[in-house]
């Protein structure tokens, strides 16, 4: 990737979005699972469970802090580092953002207060509501941010109108309801539940190596497992969807995450292994298993997937279609006016006008892209290739780790069915070497999604090289350099602080009786005297 | 969908341009105080126990509070694309300073009093201090810059083209402005301060607001002046057809002085905007006086809410002046998004905007009374 104004600004919003979800995963998941302890607790009345939700909570709540700092600098950078998609797509892509804002983000942000300072003025119940608010509402925030974003994968309901130079929006149900935004909701906030269920599973079991707040860390445990069970299977099945839509809606992802360059008859073989070569056009020392990728990609045995010598074949047709859209376009334009287009000439734009975005591929190289060569227009369609090796390997990755954790959440739900959680130290110990894991397999997955989705920013309408802002490299360069700065310092002052909480364990819990406040349960976690609760 | 054609285009135009308005508003008036209330931290704190005491009042608020810009933003986005736009590359590093603003403050009041150490909490108050100034200033240098018109050009194809430099937005009118809005929200945030604390915190809070109620006054006054006679306004020259396509380059635009009070003459009922921005300056210092508590915070919001809508009913139907290319300017007949999305949104809004102002409401009530000292101490109810 070149260093220019394009590379620049990728590098800051890929930064940028990749250091964002380190924190959303964990906020997704955990204000579930902190929900659910609290119904445990409101519904048993048993004051573990209310430590527990407190202490969980806590983690949450340093945590939530990040995503939400982190969240704005996301909805900023669209405008301004990205101004011209700002203005070509604004029209359809501005609207789930803003209903982000106003249907989710608004309602977890204005309850999450009340989380933290409501315990001592809202009944049992009417704190629990609350929790369970910031859990919806934050699990609605990833709707609409994910059908923003399915909506660059798959860019349904719009059309491009030539009198305002951007897509406008037609089909608004179409746009909600597009099958990409909805599989990759599932399978993200799926991936959230598996994040936050290993966190809690691994700090747990780090308790239980270190003897402390054993009862505690065991219920934590039991409802980590059982969660983070059903989410990791989901996040399996539903990424295999997302798969499926891909064999759809975007083939060269696809035959880039599978390094097929050659279209292969069907069904076709999965690589298990290969070092994908993008100059030679190639994959060396490949190991296939037959069917496998004909049975996943197209849930049939005689469907063909393209590879990516033919699908480079179809765009070199398509930017000559888009080439005869911008001509008219330019024409229309000529005119400028406010008054209706000629029936004629909107008929010739309307010909091609949906591929009007693969002319711009050629902005590259030149700036009519009428004026371009065979060899520009060969150039850029080779251009429609994303990085083969990096997708090829953050997918094999993201897959394996998946995998595993379906075997080790299995495992622990099967010693908390059968009370033994703390019979073998060494499970425990792969469970705290966990943690990191699913971080890993969640950043894996962007890099698949949005990598996977270049040159587009907005998939066969507007190339990424066209999107960014008139901005001069030094400008962004600093940004970039000021982000990178900032956010380093802050990741490890919120890794010391979550280690220092986690250290430090649950507070002691008060509970207010007549006589004055009554330490129930003791920093070791056992319970000391608790001979009555009586609570509010 | 036929139906939404049942609003006129030019209707929606208005009634978004209104909603901007709204949410300007809403954000000031309630992120106003937290930032207020932050940049007042260590003048009115002097003990640690005192600072957290000031911490606390906004503690479980400003999240919130704090929607109303990510709102504002992505409305903006939504309704005005191009405004969007043109304001967010056009000011890239004032808005990457308002970011760094926005990153440090969740930070600070969530790690803060997670620490014992001195230099650990002071180095999160002072972060809380900057993090408080800095958007209030931008802000309002911004207005001052859009007020001026901004050095963008669009191509035909809608390019943005920016030829200013950073330090050209600090130019005396904008810091003018800049000035008018971080005194607003110290007046704002010292009457938060007056209402939720008691004691020294109290005290100090009432002296600062005082202060910052009378710098309201005049330099708003001032500002006023400076623009009716230093500022030159612009003018559309030729006919606009005001539910044509949003495209910029359909119509031409000029400057002109004197063009910014036009529709005060013309429409003598707009000046209700800059009159409440004067009349609740005047009313929180007497509040202030008077101990008037509750009432000092609803008049401090009116003035605030007449400060930001006087900038937007003076400059209508322009919503962003271009300096160098008028004709570029954005204006409510032709920057918005199409009549779908316009009316698709208001659906939204109209759906989920009293929602949010209900729960607000009774987050706030639960909220109710004063944070004291003790509170802190004994540790019920208050997370930092």
């Amino acid at each position: 990737m070149e260093l220019d104004i394009v590379g620049l600004s990728r590098l800051q919003f890929a930064m940028t979005a990749l250091y964002h979800f380190l924190f959303v995963p964990l906020t997704l998941g955990l204000s579930v699972l902190v929900a659910i302890m609290e119904t445990v607790y409101v519904m048993s009345s048993r004051p573990i469970w209310r430590q527990m939700t407190k202490f969980w909570g806590t983690l949450f709540g340093i945590n939530f802090a990040m995503g939400v700092a982190t969240g704005i600098v996301m909805e900023f950078q669209f405008g301004m580092n990205w101004s011209y998609y700002s203005h070509y797509v604004g029209d359809i892509f501005g609207a789930p953002l803003a209903l982000e804002g106003l249907m989710a983000f608004f309602m977890e942000a204005t309850f999450v207060g009340l989380f933290f300072f409501g315990w001592d003025r809202l009944s049992k119940v009417s704190h629990l509501a609350v929790t369970w608010l910031v859990a919806i509402a934050t699990n609605f925030s990833a709707l609409w941010i994910l059908i923003a974003n399915g909506w660059m994968q798959n860019p349904v309901g719009a059309t491009f109108n030539p009198q305002t130079m951007r897509m406008e929006i037609h089909d608004f149900a179409a746009v909600i309801f597009n099958p990409v935004a909805q599989a990759k909701f599932v399978h993200t906030v799926s991936a959230g539940y598996v994040v936050a269920s290993i966190f809690v599973l691994g700090v747990s079991a780090w308790y239980l190596l270190k003897g402390r707040h054993g009862e505690l860390a065991k219920r934590s445990m039991t409802v980590a497992a059982s969660f983070g069970l059903a989410a990791s299977l989901s996040v399996v099945v539903l990424g295999d969807e997302s798969g499926y839509l891909s064999t759809e809606h975007q083939k060269m992802k696809l035959a880039a995450v599978e390094a097929m360059w050659h279209t292969e008859p069907a069904p076709a073989a999965f690589t298990l292994f290969g070092l994908p070569d993008q100059d030679a056009r190639e994959t060396h020392y490949a190991i296939h298993i037959p069917w496998v990728m004909g049975l996943i990609g197209t849930r049939s045995l005689t469907t063909e997937i393209p590879g990516i010598h033919d699908l480079v074949d179809l765009a070199k047709v398509r930017i000559r279609q888009g080439i005869r859209a911008y001509d008219a376009l330019e024409q229309i334009r000529a005119e400028n006016s406010v008054k209706a287009i000629s029936p004629p000439l909107a008929e010739r734009f309307e010909a091609d006008g949906h591929l009007l975005g693969y002319a711009l591929l050629l902005k590259r190289y030149v700036d009519d892209p009428r004026q371009a060569t065979d060899a520009q227009i060969d150039q850029a369609a080779w251009d429609t290739v994303p990085q083969v090796a990096p997708l090829f390997w953050s997918f094999r990755v993201m897959v394996i780790l998946g995998m595993f954790f379906i075997v080790l959440t299995a495992t622990f739900f099967v010693l908390s069915a059968r009370r033994r959680l703390d019979a073998h130290p060494w499970l425990l110990k792969v469970a705290v070497a966990a943690i990191p894991l699913p971080w890993i397999a969640a950043e894996c997955g962007w890099i698949v999604a949005e990598l996977g989705r270049q040159p587009w920013s907005i998939e066969g309408v507007l190339p990424t090289a066209v999107a960014v802002s008139n901005l001069g490299v030094t400008t962004v360069l600093t940004t970039l350099i000021g982000f990178a700065t900032l956010y380093t310092g802050l990741l490890v002052i919120e890794m010391k602080l979550m280690l220092k909480a986690i250290r430090k364990g649950p507070e002691h819990e008060h509970v207010r009786s007549p006589g004055g406040t009554v330490p129930i349960l003791g920093h070791s976690g056992m319970l000391r005297t608790a001979p009555m609760i009586s609570e509010e | 969908m036929i139906l939404y054609e049942l609003m006129d285009y030019d209707t929606l135009r208005v009634i978004w341009w209104a909603l901007l308005g709204a949410l300007l508003v809403g954000f000031a008036v309630t992120d106003g105080f937290d930032l207020g209330t932050g940049a007042l931290l260590t003048a009115v704190g002097r003990t640690d126990l005192e600072r957290r005491v000031v911490i606390n009042t906004v503690g479980p608020v400003w999240e919130g509070n704090q929607v109303w810009l990510i709102l504002g933003g992505g409305a903006i986005f939504a309704a005005w694309p191009q405004l969007y736009a043109v304001s967010f590359s056009g000011f890239y590093f004032a808005m990457f300073a308002i970011l760094l603003a926005l990153i440090i403050r969740p930070v600070a009041f969530k790690f803060r009093s997670k620490h014992e150490s001195r230099r650990w909490r002071s180095a999160w108050d002072w972060s809380l201090v900057i993090g408080g100034i800095i958007p209030a200033v931008v802000f309002g240098v911004a207005m001052g810059n859009v007020l001026q018109g901004v050095p963008f050009r669009l191509a035909p194809d809608m390019r943005i083209f920016y030829d200013g430099a950073f330090l050209d937005l600090l130019n005396p009118f904008a810091l003018l402005c800049g000035l008018v809005s971080l005194a607003m929200m110290l007046m704002h945030g010292a009457a938060w301060l007056v209402l939720k604390t008691d004691d020294d915190v109290a005290v100090r809070a009432r002296r600062y607001g005082l202060v910052a109620a009378v710098a309201v006054l005049v330099l708003y006054a001032l500002a006023g002046v400076a623009l009716w006679t230093g500022i030159e306004g612009y003018r559309v020259t030729s006919s606009i057809v005001t539910d044509g396509p949003s495209n910029p380059l359909f119509k031409t635009a000029v400057s002109q002085t004197g063009a910014w009070f036009g529709n005060y003459l013309a429409h003598p009922w707009t000046m209700a905007a800059p009159v409440s921005g004067l009349v609740g300056a005047m009313l929180a210092v007497l509040g202030l006086c008077l101990r008037w508590e509750r009432v000092t915070l609803v008049v401090s919001s009116a003035s605030i809410a007449g400060i930001v809508l006087s900038v937007g009913a003076s400059m209508f139907p322009f919503i962003l002046p271009s300096s160098i290319q008028p004709s570029a300017s954005l204006t409510v007949w032709d920057a918005s998004s199409s009549h779908l999305t316009l009316f698709i949104m208001l659906i939204g809004t109209c759906i989920f905007l009293p929602l949010i102002v209900a729960y607000t409401t009774w987050v706030y009530r639960v909220l109710w009374g004063k944070v004291t000292a003790s509170d802190i101490q004994d540790g019920r109810g208050h997370a930092y």
